[in-house]
């Protein structure tokens, strides 16, 4: 049952239209064309008696073509509830359009840049006033040690150490077997394949051992938390907690971070040990070198000072990793989209943060001849 | 038109697991008119809403649409909680079923919506606010807006006046009757809300056990036998309002 939309004009009085057929929004596209050519000419009137089917996009498009004249047109013909709804759009979309505001391209820029750089400063403000709030919290539990939540710790620990052992053991075992086999590979040309062990240990154990655990806590850990705290705080379970007296810090945020500044230690010590057994393996398998003799040489080449400086990192790299995550869940505002931003921004801003601690250090213990 | 059947359910079967939530159900509602369901909470209100709107699975029984096929914009559902999809704005989410079933110019998209949202009462300005700043009275607004972007001819209430004070589920209740008189379209209205009942309802059907006991106008529920019927209406919050005495 196609009905087509017509608007004619009376062959007495051009000023007069005729509306027939179907004003409805399945024939929008043809109505706009048809209001479209009309809206030049001066009309009088528009007899909507032939009109078969009308809805709020028809009678809109009618009202406007009436109201588009140097006087209003009259709409006549309408019946029951046809007559009701022109007259319901008739009080419609009186108000001005508000004044549209143009910008400049560059002053945009200008703008957005400025904007950036304000953010930065918040977000700096909002990272130490974490660090403060998880402070004050660590000392509220120290002063009463039966407020602090053993079983949550626990839980949190379970999640992201114990459960993140496997793969976190995965892919430092590959790791270290990439930097034996390349290390055997290219210095095999020297004849200096004895050398791999050392740098295989040190490379693992003062640099790649961390800093690849910490970047794996950072996507896998550090995300979960923004995802967490984020989606209550959407939920309004932050500010439930806040009405019963009861800290979101020290309820939601220090067991998190506790639990990763207790977990990534020890996830990196076993990382270590994993890219070790992978560069011992490839050293074996594909050097030629016999385990014993690479323990013996890996004995020489590694004191505890490499360990030491490799395991000192961790913790840091973990509370930076659990801040930044606590401060981008407790930004997330009521949309999915904004959950989804943050979380991003929790996983890119702590792992450009991790590297940056890490050249932190490497720094000061370079200074202090470590 | 009028009297002539708009959804014909007959011997509905629903239930999840081992659990029968709607058991050989029958109901009619008329072209035009204002159904409002009542039932008790947990009592299958909403399953049988989200099965006639196809997201439940039925296990038995009909359920015959007369000239309604859902995704052609016949259908406006207005969610309980709203379901505006949060990362657009109100007047974005009004726009959206326009833009996805009809091709209409930026200009007049933006006029259309504007003319949906004052039709709810709601200004131009609030156009550009997303869900998470409205209020919750607003958001119900807004979630009608868009259920009624295409006028449907059938329109879906899951409890409309819930959550919001008496005077907004007043005038919200006002609104959906000048709205049904302009824009004639058939309401299946799920509510708890007794003045809702009184005020804008044509028929009342009272959902128990899972079937319907009592259907008809106001009046004549209030005089069904059934012990729950009698409860609702009859109990104490109710005496308060006048019904049943």
């Amino acid at each position: 049952m196609f009905n087509a939309p017509v608007l004619t004009a009376n062959e007495d009085d051009p000023r007069v239209l005729t509306a027939c057929g179907a004003w409805n929004v399945a024939n929008v596209e043809m109505l706009e064309r048809l209001c479209e050519r009309a809206a030049s000419a001066d009309i009088a009137a528009i007899d909507l008696r032939r009109v078969t089917a009308l809805d709020t996009v028809g009678a809109w498009l009618l009202e406007r073509l009436a109201r588009g004249g140097r006087t209003r047109a009259a709409l006549t013909g309408a019946e029951g509830p046809y007559g009701d709804l022109l007259e319901e759009v008739r009080g419609l979309n009186r108000a001005e359009p508000g004044e549209r505001k143009s910008v400049n391209a560059l002053l945009e820029k200008l703008d957005q840049l400025g904007r950036g750089s304000r953010r930065l400063v918040s977000d700096s403000g909002a990272f130490l006033h974490m660090l403060g709030a998880l402070s004050a919290a660590l000392l509220g539990v120290l002063r009463h040690p039966r407020s602090f939540r053993l079983t949550s710790t626990v839980y949190q620990l379970g999640r992201v150490g114990w459960q993140a052992v496997p793969i976190m053991a995965l892919i430092t075992f590959l790791i270290g077997a990439i930097i034996a086999q390349q290390g055997i590979f290219h210095f095999r040309r020297f004849g200096a394949e004895s050398y791999v062990v050392d740098m295989v240990g040190i490379l693992v154990l003062r640099e790649i051992g961390v800093l690849i655990v910490a970047i794996m806590v950072a996507g896998r850990s550090g995300s979960a938390y923004t995802a967490e705290i984020g989606a209550m705080k959407m939920r309004e379970e932050i500010d439930a907690l806040s009405t019963m007296g009861l800290d979101p810090v020290a309820v939601l945020i220090l067991p998190r971070v506790l639990a990763l500044v207790v977990a990534l230690p020890i996830l990196a010590f076993l990382g270590s040990l994993a890219a070790l057994y992978g560069g011992g393996l490839i050293a074996w398998l594909y050097g030629g070198m016999s385990p014993a003799i690479f323990i013996a040489r890996l004995h020489e080449a590694v004191s505890v000072t490499h360990f030491e400086v490799g395991i000192i990192k961790a913790p840091f790299m973990a509370l930076v990793i659990g801040l930044v995550a606590a401060v981008e869940g407790l930004s997330v505002k009521g949309s999915a989209e904004s959950l989804g931003q943050q979380t991003t921004a929790s996983v890119v801003k702590s792992i450009f943060l991790v590297i940056v601690l890490d050249g932190l250090f490497a720094v000061f213990f370079a200074s202090i001849g470590m | 038109m009028a009297g002539s059947t708009a959804i014909h359910i007959r011997n509905l079967v629903v239930g999840f697991g081992n659990k029968t939530i709607l058991n050989h159900l029958n109901l009619d509602v008329k072209q035009g008119e204002i159904l409002g369901l009542v039932g008790a909470s947990g009592g299958g209100k909403s399953v049988l809403m989200r099965t006639l709107v196809g997201l439940l699975p039925k296990r038995g029984g009909q359920i015959d649409f007369v000239d309604h096929r859902k995704g052609e914009g016949s259908w406006g559902i207005l969610f309980q909680q709203g379901a505006l999809f949060s990362a657009l704005t109100a007047r974005q989410n009004v726009q959206f079923p326009l833009r996805e079933n009809a091709h209409l110019s930026p200009r007049l998209l933006d006029e259309i919506a504007d003319a949906k949202l004052e039709m709810v009462g709601l200004t131009s300005a609030d156009g550009d606010k997303f869900p998470s700043e409205l209020s919750g009275g607003m958001t119900k607004r807004v979630a009608l807006a868009r259920a009624l972007a295409l006028d449907p001819a059938l329109l879906f209430l899951d409890e409309p006046t819930s959550g919001l004070d008496p005077i907004a589920a007043g005038e919200f209740d006002a609104l959906i009757r000048t709205l049904h008189r302009t824009l004639r379209f058939t309401v299946f209205m799920v509510t708890h809300d007794l003045n809702s009942l009184q005020a804008i309802c044509d028929r009342v059907a009272a959902l128990a056990d899972g079937r319907i006991v009592a259907v008809g106008p106001l009046s004549s529920v209030l005089e069904s036998d059934h012990p729950w019927v009698k409860a609702y209406f009859h109990g104490a919050r109710a005496q308060t309002l006048g019904f049943g005495t």
